[in-house]
This record gives C-alpha cells, sequence and structure tokens, in this order.
C-alpha cells in the first residue's frame, strides 16, 4: 500500500476525535495528533484499536507510546502492512 | 501477574464516598464483568430541586451510578489482575466518555442492579457496556461508559 494512502485512511479515521478542524485542513505528515489536531489523550486507545480493525493489524502497547504526529502513525502503520 | 483484589478489596478502594456513593455492593466480578447494586435514598439532597413534588432521579445520578459499578470498581478489579495492590491504590480513574439511552425512570428507595460488560481494557483505559435496571427487571438505561487511570 502506497504511503499517501495509508496516510489518507489514517486522516479519515482521525477525523471524528479532531477537534481542530482547521489544523486538519492543512494536515501533514508532522501535524502533531494531541497538540495540533486537540484529539484528546483519553481517546489515543480508541484511535489505536481503529486503526487495528481498519487496517487488519495488531500494535503493541510500546509502539503507541511513539506515536505523536501523524507521520509516526503512518509509518507504523505502513511498517506493519 | 497481579494481587487480583477481592470483592471487599475493589469496594474498599472505589474513592467515591457519601454523599456522592452510588455504590454499595457488588453481587458478581470476574474479567469479563461486574454486577453492582445501589438504592437511592429517599433523604438524597438532589430530589429537592430535581424536582420539587415530584422526585425524579436525575439522568446525570444514573450516568455516575453506572460508572462507578461499571468503570471505577470495574476499573480497580481489572488493573489489580495487572498489578500490585499498591500500585492499584495510585490511580484515579477518571470518566472519559459515555454513550448512554434512558429508557426508564428511578424514583427515590429505588434500588438498582447496573451490570457492566468489558469491552476493552487497554493502556488503563476501560470501556465497558452496561445496563442498569430495577428490581422488577425493568431497564431504566444502557450503552457504553469509559474511563482512564489516571495518577493521583
Amino acid at each position: 500500500m502506497e504511503q499517501s494512502e495509508v496516510m489518507e485512511r489514517v486522516v479519515k479515521i482521525l477525523t471524528p476525535w479532531v477537534k481542530d478542524e482547521t489544523a486538519l485542513g492543512k494536515v501533514s505528515m508532522e501535524t502533531n495528533i494531541l497538540d495540533d489536531l486537540k484529539v484528546n489523550s483519553a481517546r489515543l486507545v480508541d484511535v489505536v484499536i481503529a486503526f487495528e480493525d481498519d487496517f487488519d493489524i495488531e500494535i503493541a502497547d510500546e509502539d503507541v507510546d511513539r506515536v505523536n504526529t501523524v507521520g509516526d502513525a503512518v509509518n507504523l502503520i505502513s511498517g506493519k502492512l | 501477574m497481579g494481587d487480583c483484589l477481592s470483592i471487599d478489596e475493589v469496594m474498599g478502594m472505589v474513592p467515591q464516598q457519601e454523599p456522592f456513593r452510588f455504590i454499595d455492593e457488588i453481587l458478581e466480578l470476574d474479567a469479563d464483568h461486574i454486577v453492582a447494586r445501589h438504592t437511592f435514598s429517599k433523604e438524597a439532597d438532589f430530589y429537592r430541586g430535581h424536582f420539587p413534588g415530584n422526585p425524579i432521579t436525575p439522568g446525570v445520578i444514573l450516568i455516575e451510578t453506572a460508572a462507578q459499578a461499571s468503570v471505577v470498581a470495574f476499573g480497580i478489579y481489572l488493573y489489580s489482575l495487572e498489578t500490585s495492590r499498591e500500585d492499584v491504590a495510585k490511580l484515579l480513574t477518571i470518566f472519559t466518555d459515555c454513550n448512554i439511552d434512558f429508557s426508564g425512570a428511578v424514583m427515590p428507595g429505588d434500588r438498582v442492579q447496573t451490570t457492566g460488560r468489558l469491552k476493552f481494557f487497554r493502556r488503563k483505559k476501560l470501556r465497558a457496556t452496561f445496563d442498569m435496571t430495577l428490581d422488577d427487571g425493568t431497564i431504566v438505561c444502557s450503552g457504553e461508559l469509559s474511563g482512564m487511570g489516571v495518577p493521583r
């Protein structure tokens, strides 16, 4: 799967939890999920489970700790496909 | 492996106390589910205003009641399966989100039973489906509740 397609799906998955829709309009690999998109940190587990379900992968809790940006998520997921 | 707390120990670690304690007893508790009860005192202060002359238990209190069983007590138990009693005591479970349908009324003096079933418990976040019934089996509310353990 192309990285651009992973990116598109990651952004689509994140969208329901994004509080700053302006930031969503200019999202990039460097966009911080909590600080820029204003996703509530208590929702990160929901996001990770949605990633797992959508991409049919398993993400270890230790890996979740390294995901800060959209790019981190895209790279983590791409490495498991 | 953790210390696997007993029902009495879990009850003792639920931090909410009177006049904001809405869990009286736990009937069943394991890694998949919890069943707990609470009887609403006719003397509860909120009935004076909700509503004057026509007391009815506020929906937000029912949510809190469901959460004290399905998220707080259940979360304490689930975390105790993973870690020590001391580490469990260091966490406070905060309510994070819910999706609830109300279908009945709870009057002063009514006893309710909350059954919570595990949806997931991961990274100290718990989501449970639940239903709350009166003694005659009438469902008064049901849905999903989530909470997360944070350092005290």
